[in-house]
């Protein structure tokens, strides 16, 4: 079932529209004004006249988008007036900068989740608790088989995995944005002091984080490593389109991984070829879904993005709460 | 227990062959036998069938977590593994058992499988509450008895061999028959001189071929050629005065053959024949088609309306064994000789059980190489599949090793169908549609679903079908998707039959897909009338 007319927000082919603050979020199409929950790809273009989003995200959506894109940037929890809507941003907990938006109008109010996880993350702000009358959440991960442990148990194992191979380069896959700093952070956590090396696509992320004031270990991109110099017993963070590429061959018998929420199923890691999956997410987990729902305490829900037919039946069938995906059925 | 949870969970993440021999070693080094006996039991894939359905135990887990059924479904559908969603569902993590493996193998693991209801219920879960998730997914998958580790037998040989010093051949000849897991059986597995006195049932590890990769660089007449049958491999042992009928699984069949076991007892003791179980009708000059030895397949003992309408021959291509002495390593000419001899002295009259029952594969006039794509284009003719192609110098080997003994088919038959439905596969193709149903036109202008197919397609091709299943979806049936049909697929396979079974009343034997026809439109695609007139064509 689509989103009622006449509602704070409506589906149009540009994105979520919200009439009341003439915005967009996370339009997939230029637009005079976008309203940006984060700055990953698919959910900050460029090409939109006005970008509304959180400051801590600036550097790295100016770095992506365009030096000289016009961005207002706000803080977590103020609140803004937005034509005739007022719209603040919470934190997600996703990555760096990230937010949920809430928008409120005609004694109307909407928080749209963006990307979001739960647990404690050292690389960005923690998840904040909003309630609203309508909430759209996303699905990634909407199935009860997907429950996270803690960052901190996770790189645990991964540092093991990596001590146990001195004679060997260490290569760990992860998303470049997010997933890679949240790992360097969660291991510093730990203790972990020893210089990490990076692929291009992930040292392109690190001054924002630095700036930001994350403890991270030391880090060098392997463009700065000296010919010929050891690869045995480093570990390496390259982006999962590196796995397999011409980048590799320099590396002789390396063991790999792939650090994602992907990585709880079996068949997932092996249809992509890592010997090791590292489960650690940057979306919330099942619990961490019905629980964000619960929280909300809004009266419908939408679903998007993932299992969002899946959850919906659930919140509906189970939790009683009225819910519908937001794309309408018969999706993927 | 949580040992043989580690050695699966390092077998499982590790691709190169090296480092899974490694960690086999490095296992059955230390291991206690007992252990290590149901260990390389539940490697070498023995374990037999399964203690708990996989449906049984969804139900015990969601009694517990309280989920919907569907969703359960839903979960299934992205694991692809029974065993593994169970794992994924269990949300309490136990602190890891301390039991051994044997005790968890002939003690825990049946004693639960022997209760019901909600007794069984509550001890499974009681067993499940005392594991951590990696010795969960183990455990689940004992129970179901789909422990599948994906080390070829030949790995777990090697390693073992690497560890006893018992030569690799050697080992793989004394699991021949049956390996009864058991310290005493590991320790003899492994002793350095066969302390375990020659047991007379136990078969030779058979020797397969290999498809043929180009035309061989010696001259064609060093080069046995015979038909490739399309029946089951057997292996017929006469000894102590008795006689054994193996199959290549490694399954004693020979209950299934009455007649075999029969025709075998004019053998002399000691003597161990290779060769093709196939139907073979009386008067005629060929096999019967492999549906009609499916029906004795089928029956552990057949009925006498059965076993005269569908009589089984031995037809013998290689002597193993000759007045108790392993022929082995001998050359081809030299055993084909002798099993020349052994069948041309059996009694001929009809009188005898022996007479059509065990028989010479004929070898075929092979002189030269232009002689060899005439011969297989004749394979259809005489109700074979293809050649073999045999190096008479070549002694008889284990396993599949290249070089000596190829198989050289004939071409597939094909037809263009088009795809009507898709369902997900499982393990590594789970959550990816790569179960495909066909369909051919009828009369009346319909699709019939006509074979189903998961092979043939690469990881691009998978990928790009999938995607296209995905939006192209017209109804669902559970797990199935009905699609619009527009993609035609070339399939390939070995064979038609008539079946009362199939809607289409054909049944198809091996299809698989031989190319996506993306420039032809549904309409071109093959009807049933084709079909059924290849059918009819064939021998």
């Amino acid at each position: 079932m689509p989103i009622p007319a006449g509602c704070l927000l409506e589906r149009t082919p540009q994105g979520l529209y919200c009439r009341a603050a003439a915005a967009w979020i996370d339009p997939v199409v230029p637009v005079p004004r976008a309203l940006i929950t984060h700055a990953h790809a698919d959910h900050a273009r460029p090409g939109c006249g006005e970008y509304w989003a959180v400051g801590a995200s600036e550097a790295i959506l100016r770095q992506r988008l365009g030096a000289t894109i016009n961005l207002i940037p706000v803080d977590y929890g103020a609140l803004h007036r937005i034509g005739q809507a007022r719209v603040s941003f919470h934190s997600a907990g996703h990555v760096l900068g990230s937010a949920q938006i809430r928008l409120e109008a005609g004694g109307e109010s909407w928080l749209v989740s963006g990307d979001y996880k739960r647990c404690a993350d050292p690389s960005c702000a923690p998840f904040e608790s909003v309630q609203a009358d309508v909430f759209i959440t996303e699905a990634t991960f909407g199935l009860p088989i997907y429950r996270w442990q803690s960052g901190s148990k996770v790189a645990g194992e991964i540092l093991s995995w990596w001590q146990a191979a001195p004679e060997r380069p260490s290569m760990l896959f992860a998303y470049a944005f997010g997933k890679a700093q949240r790992l360097l952070a969660e291991l510093a956590a730990i203790g972990v002091e020893e210089e990490i090396l990076l692929h291009g696509a992930v040292e392109a992320l690190m001054p924002a984080y630095r700036e930001a004031g994350v403890r991270l270990p030391p880090t060098l991109p392997m463009s700065a490593l000296g010919k010929g110099e050891s690869l045995a017993g480093r570990l390496v963070i390259a982006p999962p389109s590196a796995h397999r590429s011409m980048w590799m061959k320099r590396f002789k018998l390396p063991q790999t991984a792939f650090m994602s929420g992907w990585m709880a199923v079996r068949g997932a890691r092996r249809r992509r070829g890592y010997e090791r999956g590292f489960v650690m997410s940057d979306h919330a987990d099942w619990p961490g879904l019905i629980h964000s729902v619960q929280q909300s305490g809004a009266r419908q829900v939408y679903v998007t993005h993932g299992n969002s037919d899946g959850l919906a039946r659930y919140l509906r069938e189970v939790e009683g709460i009225s819910a519908e995906p937001l794309e309408g059925s018969g999706g993927p | 227990m949580r040992r043989f949870a580690a050695l699966y969970a390092a077998l499982d993440g590790s691709s190169g062959t090296n480092a899974r021999v490694d960690a086999l070693v490095a296992y059955f080094s230390d291991v206690e036998a007992a252990d290590g006996a149901w260990a390389l039991h539940v490697l070498l894939g023995k374990q037999g069938k399964r203690l708990i359905t996989g449906r049984r135990l969804r139900q015990i887990c969601l009694e517990e977590s309280q989920l919907p059924e569907w969703l359960f479904d839903d979960c299934y559908a992205q694991v692809g593994d029974s065993a593994e969603t169970i794992t994924l569902l269990w949300s309490q993590t136990g602190a890891g058992t301390s039991e051994p493996l044997h005790n968890w193998m002939e003690q825990l693991l049946p004693a639960a499988a022997a209760l019901e209801g909600s007794e069984q219920a509550e001890a499974v879960r009681q067993l499940w509450r005392s594991l951590c998730p990696a010795e969960l997914l183990v455990a689940n998958k004992l129970l179901t008895g789909g422990l599948r580790v994906g080390v070829a037998q030949g790995l777990v040989v090697r390693a073992l061999a690497i560890l006893s010093g018992v030569e690799e051949a050697q080992l793989q000849h004394r699991l021949m028959g049956g390996f009864k897991p058991s310290a005493a059986a590991l320790t003899a597995l492994l002793a350095s001189a066969d302390l375990a006195e020659a047991v007379p049932s136990r078969p030779y590890p058979f020797f397969l071929a290999s498809p043929l990769e180009q035309q061989p660089a010696s001259p064609a007449s060093e080069w046995l050629a015979e038909w490739k049958f399309d029946g089951i491999r057997g292996q017929l042992i006469r000894r102590a005065n008795e006689v054994y009928l193996w199959s290549r699984g490694e399954e004693l069949i020979g209950t299934a053959f009455p007649e075999l076991l029969a025709a075998a007892g004019c053998l002399a003791d000691g003597t161990v024949l290779d060769g093709e179980i196939l139907v073979w009708l009386t008067n005629s000059n060929q096999p019967a088609p492999f549906a009609q030895l499916q029906r004795r397949l089928g029956r552990k003992a057949p009925g006498r309306k059965l076993l005269a309408e569908c009589p089984a021959a031995f037809v013998a291509y290689d002597l193993l064994e000759l007045g108790g002495d392993d022929l082995r390593q001998r050359p081809l000419s030299q055993r084909r000789f002798a099993l020349e001899g052994l069948l041309h002295d059996l009694p001929e009259t009809t009188s005898t059980p022996a007479a059509g029952l065990l028989r010479l594969s004929p070898r075929l006039p092979l002189t030269a190489w232009e002689q060899l794509e005439p011969l297989r284009q004749q394979a259809a003719s005489a109700a074979a599949e293809g050649l073999m192609l045999k190096a008479l110098a070549s002694p008889y080997l284990s396993g599949r090793k290249r070089g000596q003994w190829w198989k050289h088919k004939r071409d597939p038959y094909t037809l263009d169908a088009v795809l009507l439905y898709a369902q997900a596969g499982s393990g590594r193709r789970a959550n990816l549609f790569t179960d495909y149903t066909f369909g051919l036109w009828s009369a009346e202008g319909e699709l019939v679903s006509f074979a189903k197919a998961y092979s043939g397609l690469n990881d691009g091709e998978i990928t790009a079908l999938d995607r296209w299943i995905r939006s192209h979806t017209t109804e669902r049936f559970g797990p199935v998707r009905a699609v619009q049909p527009l993609q035609v697929f070339e399939l390939a396979f070995e064979g038609l039959q008539r079946s009362s079974r199939h809607k289409s009343g054909i049944a198809v034997r091996f299809p698989r897909i031989a190319r996506w026809r993306q420039d032809k439109p549904a309409i071109e695609a093959d009807s049933l009338a084709t079909a059924l007139a290849l059918l009819a064509s064939q021998p």
